[in-house]
């Protein structure tokens, strides 16, 4: 970890204890989570107890303390994504990439997560590789979606 | 961009942005809003520019990237002004017939118009569109015209005329008395008085007071806030001045959940422009009142959007709610004095101190003042947002508005408030929105999610989603709502999996009241509304699973079995060869059959089937 990003961070935001959050967001921008060694740095740093950047590190759902996949898919379990099926394309991605929700394949290629709502509740029931939005999705799209991302790396 | 530092000033400069902008160019808008941007509209943006640069219009057609014009369906939404055009589902294909039949010559391009589904008739422009025609636009009226990334466009609308009218000519108090007569109420969930608090706040002691907006829109299903914080957030910004010159405050947050980012840069763009004019900073318009506002974004914790929680996250620390009182209007933020608002509250102030609270106290019900923006989902026809005077009525915002139910299913609920809310039957179709009619329901207003659910909604299932999505958004703080959310999901699982016993329903209840007693917080006092609602309309559901083990809208898995309709199948083998566990048997041209010892109910071949000839049994 090149703590050089983690020093311009805290100095944006002038080592205040209050910007915690947005640090740790910043921070966790750089390398996609947020490695023990990085918490531990930024704690001594900021002379913030390791515990309580802990607790928040724990407490909000943004931040991840293990690495990720090179590309996160995102299913959007809103309301209206509910409805309309969210749950068998959740079943259907685990089936296909062998992971749960929260975990990442293998290969380190694909990260799974759940969204409680992306705000594209018109477009349900929508799932997001990466910056990528795909908008009603059945468990029958999905193979295709996904191989789109493993043969663009496998080339 | 020159310091506006007199209210003369500002009328100046928006006299020559509007002389600048009176020449003749045709002007294309376009939605870059998420909804829009999801379905490409960035890409018809870059075809748009090259179209125009090889032909050399330059001079003749600009393009306005604009927000969200809530009819987010049919995106990416296009309109082309003078003549108020309306395009739909545009691609960068289309741009070359755009530019040359319609910007050159005037023509429609008729397969880009909408098309009413069921009378086949098109629609040439926007004010014509049947579903904009019920609709009171005021609060979302700007967006999806003006570019919010351009502070020149929301002044040459009006903006910022409010502030100078209630900074030059208006005392904070009467600035307070003028949202207490609006008969304004909070946009965020509760129906608070807006007035009312503001009242409180600015008469509690304390020289440091602080004004937040909350963006945080927690509610799954709701996406009117992220619409406005896009669309138009000089208006969120003006109002937050405005509040903070009533109260007296210096200092002010927006907090905005990161998984919006398009409204936090927008909102960052027109902090930093206003700034730049002197609208923000320090001596706003001469009138010695300085005030600041900064973002603050949410990290993925609903229970943030709490007022308390909201506060804490802001200070720095894992956003847990603490009792009130003491409220955050005697002690909010840092222990001061601090009036938090929804976006769209703030988003109500303009209109309301520029045309005055008789005014807007004319619009709507006798308790509900004014307009609000819903987002109508779920299995409407017409999905997006959609802004209604209070007290219309749920059959008006659904069938006249939202066109209906999809694919000829028949109505059976909408749920309104999201996780704090209840679902409203069929007998009920008639009833005015407004706050107390919905809470009289068994459920609220809330932030205005509307998620409208036909027969293939389970409203087993849909209770325990949300129970679901609230056990793992309790902050653990308090036991009624963390054990209570664990019981209740554990017991609404049971029922879901076939292992439902008789006496549930009862334990259901009783857990509700405890919960809605005992809990700290309004997320675990109001958890139990969408398990109380769907007793209270839906109760045979509730027993059909329990006691006939069925789930008649084929959702609870071990509670319902796939069937082919013999008589449907065509034999097209698109079912069977897609199946992963090759259930289906059949010849071509033959009706096919599931083998429902070997079938997962993983629905593919349910969504494939264009005949509808699977079925749920
Ligand atoms: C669990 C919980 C979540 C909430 N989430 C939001 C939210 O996302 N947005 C919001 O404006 N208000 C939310 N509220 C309501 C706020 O606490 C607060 O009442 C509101 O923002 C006040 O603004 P208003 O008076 O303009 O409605 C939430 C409340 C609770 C209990
Ligand atoms: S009611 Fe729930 S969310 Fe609120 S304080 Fe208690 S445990 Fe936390």
């Amino acid at each position: 970890m090149d703590f050089q990003e983690v020093d311009r961070t805290l100095e944006k935001y002038d080592h205040k204890h209050s910007a915690i959050i947005s640090i740790l967001q910043d921070v966790q921008g750089i390398e996609n989570y947020l490695s023990e060694e990085t918490l531990r740095y930024i704690s001594e740093r900021l002379e913030l107890s390791l515990t309580r950047i802990f607790d928040i590190a724990t407490f909000y759902k943004a931040f991840s303390l293990v690495p990720r996949g090179r590309h996160t898919i995102k299913a959007c379990c809103g309301t209206a994504c509910h409805l309309g099926g969210a749950v068998r394309n959740l079943d259907q991605i685990e089936r296909i990439l062998h992971v749960k929700e929260g975990e990442t394949t293998d290969d380190r290629m694909f990260s799974l997560e759940t969204v409680n709502c992306l705000g594209a509740c018109a477009l349900a029931p929508v799932i997001v590789v990466d910056d990528d939005y795909y908008d009603g999705v059945t468990p029958g799209k999905i193979e295709k979606i996904l191989s789109a991302y493993r043969t663009e790396s496998e080339r | 961009m020159k310091r506006i530092s007199s209210i003369v000033d500002l009328e100046n400069l928006r006299e020559s942005i509007l002389q600048k902008r009176g020449s003749k160019k045709t002007i294309i808008r376009l939605c870059l809003s998420t909804g829009c941007r999801a379905q490409k509209s960035v890409k018809v943006i870059e075809a748009l520019e090259d179209e125009i640069t090889k032909q050399g219009l330059q001079d003749k057609v600009a393009i306005k990237k604009t927000g969200c014009h809530g009819f987010c369906e049919m995106g990416p939404i296009m309109v082309i002004e003078p003549a108020n055009i309306f395009y739909r589902q545009v691609k960068p294909k289309d741009v070359g017939d755009i530019i040359s039949e319609t910007v050159l010559h005037g023509n429609v391009v008729k397969r880009l118009l909408w098309k009413d589904p069921q009378t086949k008739e098109l629609t040439n422009t926007e004010h014509d569109l049947p579903v904009y025609k019920k609709q009171k636009k005021n609060i979302s009226y700007n967006s999806g015209k003006i570019d919010p990334t351009d502070i020149d466009d929301y002044l040459a609308v009006g903006g910022y005329s409010a502030l100078g009218k209630a900074l030059t000519t208006m005392t904070p108090a009467q600035v307070v008395e003028t949202v207490v007569s609006s008969g304004l109420r909070g946009r965020g969930g509760g129906g608070f008085p807006t007035g009312i608090k503001w009242r409180i706040c600015s008469a509690a002691p304390g020289d440091i007071k602080y004004i937040i907006a909350n963006g945080d829109e927690g509610d799954p299903g709701a996406f009117m806030d992220r619409s406005l914080m896009e669309g138009d957030p000089h208006s969120i910004i003006e109002g937050m001045i405005i509040g903070a010159f009533a109260i007296g405050a210096s200092e002010g947050f927006i907090y905005v959940r990161k998984e919006y980012p398009i409204a936090i840069d927008h909102l960052a763009i027109a902090i930093r422009q206003a700034e730049k004019c002197g609208l923000l900073g320090n001596n706003i318009l001469s009138t010695g009142f300085d005030f600041t506002i900064k973002i603050d974004r949410g990290a993925g914790a609903f229970v943030c959007g709490e007022e308390t929680a909201l506060m804490i996250s802001i200070e720095g620390r894992s956003g847990t709610p603490r009792s009130r009182p003491p409220y955050p209007a005697f002690e909010g933020l840092w222990g001061k004095p601090t009036i938090l608002n929804n976006v769209e509250t703030f988003g109500n102030i303009p209109k309301i101190i520029s045309k005055g609270s008789d005014w807007y106290s004319s619009i709507g019900t006798k308790k509900s003042k004014g307009t609000k923006i819903f987002s109508l989902v779920g299995k409407v026809r017409n999905t997006g947002l959609v802004e209604v005077e209070m007290g219309t009525t749920l059959r008006e915002m659904i069938f006249d508005i939202g066109g209906g139910i999809r694919k000829g299913k028949r109505f059976k609920a909408v749920q309104t408030g999201g996780p704090s809310g209840g679902c409203i039957p069929i007998s009920k179709i008639d009833m005015p929105v407004d706050y107390d009619s919905l809470r009289e329901a068994g459920a609220i207003m809330g932030s205005g999610g509307m998620i409208v659910m036909d027969e293939t909604s389970c409203m087993v299932d849909v209770a325990r989603y949300f129970i679901h999505f609230l056990l793992f958004e309790s902050c653990g703080k308090c036991v009624p709502c963390r054990e209570g959310l664990k019981q209740m999901h554990e017991i609404l699982t049971n029922i879901c999996e076939g292992r439902g016993e008789k006496r549930d329903i009862k334990i259901l209840t009783e857990l509700a009241h405890f919960m809605t007693t005992a809990s700290l917080c309004g997320l675990g006092a109001t958890a139990p509304n969408p398990v109380l609602s769907t007793i209270r309309y839906f109760r045979n559901e509730y027993e059909a699973h329990i006691y006939d083990k069925k789930c008649s809208a084929g959702v609870c898995k071990n509670l319902f079995e796939y069937v082919i309709d013999e008589e449907l199948c065509n034999g097209c083998t698109l079912c069977k060869v897609k199946c992963p566990e090759q259930a289906i048997s059949g010849k071509r041209k033959e009706p096919h059959r599931i083998d429902v010892q070997k079938c997962i109910k993983c629905g593919i071949c349910f969504s494939l089937c264009k005949r509808e000839a699977v079925r749920v049994k």
